[in-house]
């Protein structure tokens, strides 16, 4: 059975131009999503307050249960129903500031018990998280993106362009940068987190521009890819209102890595034929290798979406959104890395060829290349390549018979 | 078949009987036999809270409050110090700030006080000093940074002591009680039964105070105005035992602590026969037993207020001087809750209150729900993939499945090995590593498809797509870790277990599809020699 053609031949990289358009319009839409929501919509895991998950054992609706809990203060609290209907299981949250969390819980489920009757409330679950706590854990979750991404950068740098050194060097200077700025601005009164985000915007832009300036032109690739991938989702999420919670970041850190794997076949094929190609354009070869990787690609993330939808489906309401945000991650991460990440390598000017050292040594003749051991299929061979080899061709015979003009 | 293919088989085989060994006790339920339990591992899976039900806390010890304690203990001894040592002056404050003002009377007497402190009180430095118009010296004694410290840290390590003390008397199995930073601390109960009940348990403060009760002041009609020095108004506190409905009647008492729960070593219930209520009774130590003596001699007669934690329990009257060292605690409590004050006096009174700052409470119920919606979701995953991999790389699907079985073997008895523990993101992400194990193995198998298409025997096209999809697979592979790593040193509890099974997949994803997928195919090519492969 075969998906994908093997001499299948699209123009990926000739229509980077629309795939940039879109990519951006997505982008929009997260800013205006974003802006529209005034921020992220944070659950309590970030902003602090309290979730309670119950099961009544009669049917009952949120008026009533916000009624039933205003003796204790949180009349004005969040419910939705949660799972199925015949469940009868509402989520009732409450991130009010100044509410009293001390022992609330306790005070939610008496004050139930008395409106509908002893042993007809079950309280499943129950989270509290003070407020300080929650703006710790929101710049935990920022800063641990920040270090995925630019030790992912490194570790790029490193396997495709050999220069270990410098990126490490740069990881260095920017992580230390960050810290610095970040050591000042707790010290200088906090400021509710929302510096924090900055901080880390800025840091990942600046990361870019370094990766720009230094010419380390996988790893700018490859973040930006990563970059509109986390942002992509996260304007998703903003769009259909769901929750940001602990469980969302682990989906976005773990949309990193698979993103980057994807991202990683294409540019292992590239080198590979970088290596091989010689003459060719950046463009042509980035173009086959992307082809090239096209099966493996849409089988992959065919699979893991397979999985991943049986997950939303079945795997029940607590793990519904984590598995939703890894089902717009590996989508978003699939398109990127045949859209955004190869596309991007061609941004920077074409200076040196782009090969590894070891590709640095004497080629093999030309006359092995003819031999039909070259990767690309025959198509890609461009026809001036084609006309070149003939005419070396000729002039070996040329030359043999000893022809003068 | 070449030695390289012996040994590596053999390891395949060893991961494989590990792995399963491993497994056995969580598999075969019920009770192992001796035999094996003394030689082989014999721990199930251990589950996370949010899949068997149990409580997760993170507390906070106010250990500030600690040392503001501290500083008005001693500005209390220390009137009393001075008098011993003949230095006249007027009862110390605590100040703000953690300092203790105070007032000699006569400048000679200087010279005593600055021994006296440096001698009982090196914690302390003096401030300032100031002298009076009418002579007198007006001193502030200031407790270092480095003192200040001490007795927070102590604080924090008493809460952390104490604590552990009552939450082995609440009965919870593998409880797990850690310090953190900053002086906090976490616990976890798995499978506790009654959250709110455990919660209240411990960060009860259980400071337990004895005072003299004033009863020359009538606390109906006294006021701030009217109310004499050294005195103060508290609630007494009585419930309605039928209506449920609790009082607060005032009662006025001397400030002075007559006596704390410090010296106090057993508490236990029991039941009051003539109103059938229950009750603590609590014996002191020798020391203690011989200062409640003192006071209950003295005071014949007089009220004695029993005070928790601010509140006024009972205040019941001195009948006769008690010198057997055993005090009663009566307050209107019901069973559970004079219960629970025993365990907190038997553990002793926290030395500063604790602020919970972070609950997350799992009901046994939604963790089996849980546990249940996680295989549901990992079986038909399983199938699906199976399925469309057999269907589309055929032989070769079938080495890929064998491959994918195996996976799931060696990551559950991973698990089990080093008791890592199993939480629901932790299922999601063994649900992830099946997808994402499909991978390598379609990086070799397409690439073994591109060695056949240019024409190779599939034995040498076996072994470039074997050769040259490695390096990119282990490439790809250890992106993924990294991320997996950064989100393991960020993540607490349940996002933890992701990062723990993600990682533990990848690697045992990385060993099937290079080793084991690539022995069977040695097998497969050495036993059966087809001309043709069927991938």
């Amino acid at each position: 059975m075969e998906f994908i053609k093997s001499n299948i031949n699209l123009n990926f990289v000739g229509n980077r131009g629309k795939a940039f358009i879109i990519s951006g319009l997505l982008i929009l839409m997260t800013i205006a999503s974003l802006f529209l929501h005034g921020g992220p919509n944070y659950g309590i895991d970030f902003a602090g307050g309290i979730l309670v998950q119950v099961r009544f054992a009669e049917p009952t609706d949120a008026s009533a249960i916000k009624k039933a809990l205003d003796p204790v203060g949180m009349g004005q609290s969040t419910v939705q129903g949660f799972g199925e209907k015949k469940n009868n299981e509402f989520l009732i949250r409450d991130e009010k500031k100044g509410l009293n969390l001390q022992g609330l819980a306790d005070r939610v489920r008496e004050t139930l018990s008395k409106t509908y009757g002893k042993g007809k409330v079950e309280v499943r679950r129950v989270e509290m998280v003070g407020p300080k706590v929650g703006q710790d854990l929101r710049e935990k979750a920022l800063l641990a993106i920040f270090y995925a991404i630019i030790l992912i950068a490194v570790y790029i740098s490193g396997r495709f362009e050999q220069k270990w050194g410098l990126a490490a060097v740069m990881a260095g200077v920017l992580v230390g940068a960050t810290l610095l700025v970040q050591a000042l601005i707790s010290a200088m009164g906090g400021g509710e987190g929302v510096a924090m985000v900055w901080l880390i915007l800025t840091a990942l832009v600046v990361t870019v521009g370094a990766c720009w300036l230094l010419k380390l032109r996988y790893a700018l690739g490859a973040i930006v890819a990563l970059i509109h991938d986390v942002v992509i989702t996260v304007g998703v999420f903003s769009l259909l209102d769901k929750e940001f919670t602990l469980a969302t970041v682990a989906a976005l850190l773990t949309i990193i890595g698979y993103s980057l794997n994807d991202t990683i076949i294409v540019y292992d094929r590239i080198r590979e034929n970088l290596n091989r190609a010689g003459k060719q354009g950046l463009d042509v070869t980035i173009n086959a290798s992307i082809n090239q990787t096209l099966s493996r690609t849409v089988l992959t993330s065919g699979t893991t979406l397979m999985v991943l939808l049986c997950l939303y489906v079945f795997g029940g309401g607590v793990i519904e959104d984590f598995a939703l945000a890894l089902l717009v991650g590996v989508v978003v991460g699939t398109y990127s890395s045949i859209f955004v990440a190869s596309p991007v390598l061609l941004l920077l000017p074409e200076g040196r060829p782009m090969t590894s050292r070891r590709s640095q040594r004497p080629r093999p003749a030309p006359a092995r290349l003819a031999m039909g051991e070259a990767e690309t299929t025959p198509a890609q061979v461009s026809p001036a390549k084609a006309a070149s080899a003939a005419r070396q061709k000729r002039g070996k015979k040329s030359r043999g018979k000893g022809k003068r003009r | 078949m070449s030695k390289n293919f012996f040994l590596k088989s053999t390891l395949v085989a060893a991961v494989i009987i590990l792995a399963l060994l491993y497994l056995v006790p969580t598999l075969g339920g019920g009770k192992l036999p001796t035999w094996w339990t003394n030689i082989l591992p014999s721990e199930r899976i251990r589950l996370g809270l949010d899949l068997q039900g149990g409580m997760h806390l993170i507390l906070e010890v106010e250990t500030q409050k600690a040392v503001s304690a501290s500083v008005e203990r001693t500005s209390q001894e220390l009137m009393r110090k001075m008098r011993e040592d003949n230095i006249r002056a007027i009862q110390p404050q605590a100040g703000s700030d953690n300092t203790i003002s105070l007032v000699l009377l006569h400048n000679s007497d200087r010279a005593k006080l600055e021994d006296l402190v440096k001698r009982d009180y090196p914690g302390y430095t003096v401030a300032s000093s100031s002298t009076l118009e009418d002579g007198k010296i007006k001193l502030a004694l200031q407790l270092t940074a480095a003192a200040a410290k001490h007795i927070a840290d102590q604080a924090a390590t008493q809460a952390l002591e104490t604590i552990r003390n009552r939450v082995d008397q609440f009965g919870v199995s593998e409880p797990e009680i850690l310090p953190q930073s900053e002086g906090r601390i976490l616990i976890q109960l798995p499978g506790v039964k009654d959250p709110q009940r455990a919660v209240a348990l411990i960060g009860k403060t259980a400071q337990l105070e004895f005072k003299l009760v004033d009863d020359s002041v009538n606390p109906a009609t006294v006021t701030k105005a009217t109310l004499p020095p050294g005195d103060e108004i508290m609630s007494l506190y009585r419930r309605d035992h039928v209506s449920g409905r609790v009082d607060k009647d005032p009662i006025v008492v001397h400030r002075r602590v007559a006596m704390t729960g410090a010296t106090i070593t057993d508490a236990r219930v029991q039941m009051d026969s003539q109103y059938n209520q229950p009750y603590v009774s609590v014996a002191f130590d020798r020391a203690g037993a011989r200062q409640f003596a003192d006071i209950t001699t003295r005071n014949v007669k007089k009220r004695l207020a029993i005070i928790l934690d601010g509140k006024v329990q009972s205040a019941p009257v001195i009948q006769e001087p008690i010198t057997g060292g055993e005090a009663r605690i009566t307050g209107d409590f019901t069973m559970e809750e004079a219960r629970d004050l025993a365990v907190v006096l038997r553990s002793g009174a926290l030395p500063a209150p604790v602020k919970v700052l972070e609950e997350r409470t799992v009901g046994p119920s939604l963790g089996q729900d849980s546990i249940d919606q996680g295989f549901t979701s990992m079986l038909v995953g399983f199938c699906l993939v199976v399925l469309f991999i057999l269907l589309y790389y055929r032989l070769a699907g079938v080495f890929a499945n064998l491959a994918l079985v195996l996976n799931l073997v060696i990551i559950t008895g991973v698990l089990a090995a080093f008791q890592a523990t199993l939480t629901l993101p932790g299922i999601a992400g063994i649900i992830l590593t099946i997808g994402m194990a499909v991978d390598a193995n379609v990086l070799i198998f397409e690439r073994v498809r591109e060695e056949l298409r240019l024409g190779k025997t599939p034995y040498a096209a076996v072994e470039a797509g074997y050769g040259k999809a490695t390096l990119t697979i282990l490439d790809a592979n250890i992106t993924t870790l990294i991320a997996a790593l950064v989100l393991f040193q960020f993540g607490t509890g349940p996002i933890r277990g992701f990062a723990v099974t993600l990682s533990i997949g990848i690697a045992s994803s990385l060993f099937t599809a290079i080793t084991f997928t690539r022995l069977l195919f040695d097998f497969y090519l050495h036993q059966f020699r087809p001309r043709r492969l069927l991938i």
